[in-house]
């Protein structure tokens, strides 16, 4: 199944600039997964220890995954996918 | 250095005031390319604490969106301390994540002089700069909003 991936300025290293990217997974996980084999290196950058990075957003549609499961939310053809790093500090 | 009209310094400042002693945040968005801070959005520090801020994950996905609609860029992302100066904290290095923004910093521990300093912040490494308030940037060396946009 194919999602369309919002990648944000800091990842755009693994995708060669790309700002969105195609993937395709049944949850957020087998997709993040699916983009590791063309963008090495994009799956360290989302996921520590099998979970999101804390001050990782990712989005499906318009929901924070946060809240709808996380790694294992479910995604589905046609489904847009966002990343945004939080915007976080002291 | 960052140029930026003098509105947007006020308007920075007042946030930060009305906020303190929580941190308060925002950021203005700019034509991409431009390097110009136009629009102002003030965003909920999702904390609400006088140690630490964060954009409220659903409220930054629509300005984000916003602005990627409007062919405009995240220019300044600013906050406030409200105890300490206007340099970035260890936790604010670490998690700076716009390597083309301005990272401006208001110090409201003194009331009577509030402190505003901008800052570039890629791969953990702080850079101040210098910031120039202008009065419009019509004769500012910013590339010209005299002229139309591209697109």
């Amino acid at each position: 199944m194919a999602v369309k991936v919002s990648i944000p300025t800091i990842l755009r290293t693994h995708t060669s600039g790309e700002k969105s990217v195609e993937a395709s997974g049944g949850t957020l996980g087998q997709v993040i997964d699916d983009l590791e084999t063309r963008h090495a290196g994009l799956k360290a950058r989302l996921v520590k220890e099998d979970a999101l990075h804390r001050f990782i957003n990712v989005y499906v549609n318009d929901e924070d995954v946060r809240f709808s499961g996380g790694l294992d939310a479910e995604v589905k053809d046609g489904d847009n996918v966002t990343i945004l790093p939080a915007v976080a500090g002291g | 250095m960052l140029v930026i009209r003098r509105d947007l310094v006020d308007a920075m400042v007042a946030h930060a005031r009305r906020d303190h002693p929580d941190e308060a945040c925002g950021v203005i968005a700019g034509p991409e390319g431009s390097d110009r801070p136009e629009r102002l959005v003030e965003m909920v520090n999702a904390e609400r604490s006088p140690t630490f801020y964060r954009f409220d994950s659903m409220e930054q996905l629509r300005v984000w969106r916003a602005m990627d609609e409007a062919g405009e860029v995240p220019v300044v992302i600013y906050h406030s301390h409200t105890a300490t100066e206007a340099y970035p904290s260890r936790t604010d290095v670490s998690f700076a994540s716009e390597p083309d923004a301005h990272y401006v910093l208001v110090s409201t521990r003194d009331a009577h002089d509030v402190e505003v300093r901008s800052y570039r912040i890629v791969d953990g490494v702080v850079t101040e700069e210098p910031v120039d308030v202008v009065e419009s940037y019509m004769f500012s060396h910013t590339g010209a909003d005299d002229v139309p946009d591209a697109d």
